[in-house]
């Protein structure tokens, strides 16, 4: 299509507005929800080539029934009707794939690839079919190959007639594509989401969670191709949820944050063998545990067994009216410069962006 | 033409033959026009390059088709015809749409077409326009393998902020500036007068067509004014001051001069949007009901599609229907004597009513109104106070205390004052270039003629930089923001507004 080249260039410059929009767009959450299947739709304020052109106008012209006083037929009959919306200012949805957002953040944080902890030794098998030979299944004959030789021997050896350009092809000619074996080493992953839903974590603290977790997602379904995914809440005690409930429970009472790593260990142990599996662990907490032996408890789960399996476990304390947010404090004490915990304070929503930078800035 | 075969079925093919003949024998003459088959991709590909295959790159019409595209898929608007001013003309019909729908297409593809031949204000425009575009199209191709993709598109970004600030009017000026002797000798020089010198062999390098073109260009524009007048001017062709005055590289200079050709090109489409759109659907609708009839079986078909054509939102007009309705209207009054003196002073309602003088000029009167008028001097000359009333047009104003739009008048006075308003200039503000020495610094002063409407400001700050871009020099608009004279200047990365 003529169109290609055009179209291309026009996704280059709405590649570039997502791209100045992305903080808004981590801060606000308006891309929660818009999200189908492989792809997601992105509003975009309209582009517009800029000219000397009239204003906006409250004034109009239109034809139809009605006394002069009365309201214009066909309006929206809630009176909250923004002024000046009934024409321009369209905005423009664009569609993009989950991956190229994924890009598109890695960029603008400058993140680094992940780098896949040695798992090199477990291998998937792949054929390819990147050469050509004279021997082969006829099942995989190449015809264009194969016709293209007939055709040079026609011509070499004379036989070839302008008038009447027949080329039968001789057991010489045959070509077949060959296939080489590929040894790929296996990449799979898990992210293991923990969420403190004491009674101090309110729902816009719950919604920080998930916004920045939905960036968490995007970035690591585009580094590994099978990357699963499980939910832990926990007060006093700790369950497995999925992920709609994982957003949703609203619990009351204490909070023993030994009790989700605990439980998340006993994911890893049974599901995910370290020596196959990059696993990733992301907490959230206002940090308000409920005593220091709990959070002597947590250390030692970490130190022991959690940390030497993990690739990564991140820290987002969300801070809540009721929190005290000593837990991050014990952490950063213990694990200060330590490579493989990431620890952030996501004070609102514009901190987010921050804490990506935190959590995914380390590249393994 | 395109990648697949367009040709139309011998069936469609009979009717284009068919429709052709009546609309000839109806006294339309429309030029040899030929219709293509396209599927709705092709359509909406087409449509966005403006009907034509072959433009130069933009992303802006990558932009429009998939704003297409969705719209199509989404079922919200699929385009009803494409037809381009050429001669020959090219029509697309889509492959998807039943064969009334064909039909009807096909009629009001020769409306316009007639339209094209015929009106005077489609005599100045290039009948060759499809090979022109093409033309177009390979020396902007040719200068982004030069001069890289990304600067020559940012400067047609540039070009085509200023695309507006034409003079639709300037075609039709015959010029009657005096030329003394000695300018006249001047000017009368050959081309190969304004060569360089060169081996024959290099002379189509050394003297690019372009080259010869922007000399002559430069030579009559020092000869049609005095060159020791001062800078002061009232060029509303603003693009034709910058491709003479602003200091342009050659490649900057052809690019300029493309969106300037192009943008004369299609104002005539914009000027007589009304008009044009209404003859078409009325030849539509009188070839498919009287002059070459449909089957009983098709007319509710026919009905059906006419009604969404013509349908009418209440906050917009429709020019579909305004068009036809008011040449309805004249051929109306035309044929039953109501105009006139006699006519224009008769006040008793009762009379007026019942008038009929069975003149039957009718026809006569809407063939002399295609030929002569744009949307403008149209609805200026035909839109009485009784059409007025029976369109039920009106006037609505936005309502602040109630959050929604209101009708606030059907005075036939201000009704038709207001659409004139919008129709003036087709819809853009009367810009035109006042100084091109300005304060004796070579800066650019343009005065926007304000009639009763602010410009839209963040956009006319923009527009000014891609000014500056073109004029390297500061550049001025001189405008009224609510109510009060200021000057907008702009003279890099920044601007400042000041009371005049």
């Amino acid at each position: 299509m003529k169109m290609d080249s055009d179209l291309n260039r026009f996704h280059k410059i709405v590649r570039g507005k997502i791209k100045k929009e992305l903080r808004k767009f981590i801060a606000n959450g308006e891309l929660l929800g818009r999200q189908g299947g492989k792809t997601i739709s992105i509003p975009l304020p309209r582009i517009d080539i800029p000219r000397f052109q009239f204003g906006q106008q409250q004034r109009g012209l239109g034809q139809g029934d009605g006394e002069v006083g009365d309201p214009l037929p066909g309006q929206p009959s809630s009176g909250q009707q923004q002024a000046g919306d009934r024409e321009g200012e369209k905005a423009l949805e664009v569609e993009v794939s989950l991956e190229e957002l994924a890009d598109i953040l890695g960029e603008e944080l400058s993140l680094p690839r992940l780098e896949d902890k040695g798992t090199k030794n477990i291998e998937a098998v792949q054929h390819k079919y990147t050469g050509i030979f004279k021997q082969g299944p006829e099942s995989l004959r190449h015809f264009k190959r194969t016709f293209r030789e007939a055709l040079k021997r026609a011509i070499i050896s004379g036989t070839y007639n302008e008038q009447a350009p027949t080329i039968v092809p001789i057991k010489d000619d045959r070509r077949y594509r060959s296939f080489r074996t590929v040894r790929k080493p296996e990449t799979n992953a898990v992210v293991i989401y923990m969420m403190d839903v004491s009674g101090s974590m309110g729902e816009e603290q719950k919604q920080i969670v998930r916004l920045t977790a939905f960036w968490l997602d995007t970035w690591l379904t585009r580094q590994y191709t099978g990357l699963e995914r499980r939910y832990i809440v926990h007060d006093a005690v700790a369950r497995e949820v999925d992920q709609d409930t994982f957003y949703r429970t609203r619990e009351s009472g204490g909070t023993l944050i030994s009790s989700a790593y605990q439980l998340a260990l006993s994911l890893m142990e049974k599901d995910y063998p370290p020596a196959i599996w990059n696993i990733y662990l992301f907490h959230f907490s206002d940090g308000d545990n409920w005593s220091g032996n709990d959070t002597t408890e947590c250390l030692n789960i970490m130190n022991g067994n959690i940390l030497p399996k993990a690739n990564l476990f991140s820290y987002g304390q969300v801070e809540s009216r009721y929190g005290s947010g000593q837990f991050l404090r014990d952490l950063e004490k213990n694990f200060h410069g330590q490579e493989k915990v990431a620890l952030a304070k996501i004070k609102d929503r514009d901190a987010i962006i921050g804490a990506l930078k935190v959590f995914l800035g380390r590249g393994h | 033409m395109h990648g697949f075969d367009t040709k139309l079925t011998d069936e469609i093919n009979f009717f284009v033959q068919e429709l052709e003949q009546a609309a000839r024998d109806a006294g339309l003459e429309p030029c040899t026009t030929i219709f293509e088959l396209v599927d709705y991709k092709q359509l909406n590909e087409i449509a966005a390059y403006l009907g034509f295959p072959t433009r130069y790159p933009h992303w802006r019409f990558g932009m429009e088709y998939e704003r297409l595209a969705k719209s199509y898929t989404y079922g919200l608007a699929i385009i009803y015809e494409m037809v381009i001013n050429n001669n020959p003309c090219y029509a697309y019909l889509l492959r998807a749409n039943d064969l009334v729908y064909q039909k009807t297409v096909i009629a009001h593809v020769y409306g316009h077409c007639d339209f094209f031949q015929k009106n005077y204000w489609f005599s100045k425009t290039n009948g060759k326009m499809l090979n022109q575009m093409a033309n177009h199209g390979t020396i902007v191709r040719s200068l982004i393998n030069e001069i890289g993709h990304d600067k020559v598109e940012s400067f047609l970004d540039c070009c085509l902020s200023l695309e507006n600030l034409i003079d639709i009017y300037a075609p039709f000026q015959t010029k009657t500036k005096k030329k003394d002797d000695h300018t006249a000798e001047e000017i009368n020089i050959t081309d190969d007068e304004l060569k360089l010198d060169a081996k024959s062999y290099m002379d189509t390098y050394v003297n690019p067509k372009e080259y010869i073109a922007r000399k002559r260009k430069l030579l009559e524009e020092k000869h049609s004014k005095d060159p020791l007048l001062d800078s002061k001017t009232n060029e509303r062709d603003v693009l034709n001051y910058l491709l003479c005055h602003a200091p342009l590289q050659d490649w900057e200079w052809q690019l300029l001069d493309i969106i300037r050709a192009e943008a004369y090109y299609f104002a005539p489409q914009a000027q007589t949007k009304i008009l044009n759109e209404g003859w078409a659907t009325y030849w539509h609708s009188k070839m498919m009901t009287k002059l070459y009839p449909l089957s009983a079986a098709e007319i509710i078909d026919y009905c059906d599609h006419y009604a969404g054509v013509v349908a009418s939102v209440p906050g917009q007009l429709n020019p579909y229907k305004l068009g036809v309705e008011l040449l309805r209207h004249c051929e109306r009054r035309w044929d039953e004597g109501r105009f006139g003196l006699e006519y224009l002073n008769c006040t008793d309602p009762k009379v007026r009513k019942l008038w009929n003088k069975n003149t039957q000029q009718g026809q006569t009167k809407l063939f002399e109104i295609r030929k002569i008028h744009n949307d403008v001097s149209f609805i200026d000359a035909y839109l009485d106070e009784d059409f007025c009333y029976e369109q039920k047009m009106l006037i609505y104003d936005y309502d602040r205390n109630r959050g929604k739009y209101v009708i606030s008048s059907r005075e036939f006075a201000e009704v038709k004052r207001k659409l004139l308003d919008q129709l003036t200039n087709v819809g853009n503000p009367i810009i035109a270039v006042k100084d091109g020495n300005f304060r004796n610094r070579s800066e650019l002063l343009l005065v926007h003629e304000h009639s009763g409407q602010d410009l839209k400001q963040d956009f006319a700050l923009e527009t000014l930089k891609s000014l500056l871009r073109l004029w390297k020099r500061p550049v001025h608009l001189e405008t009224r923001i609510e109510g009060v004279s200021k000057r907008i200047s702009c003279s890099g990365s920044d601007h400042q507004i000041e009371r005049i």
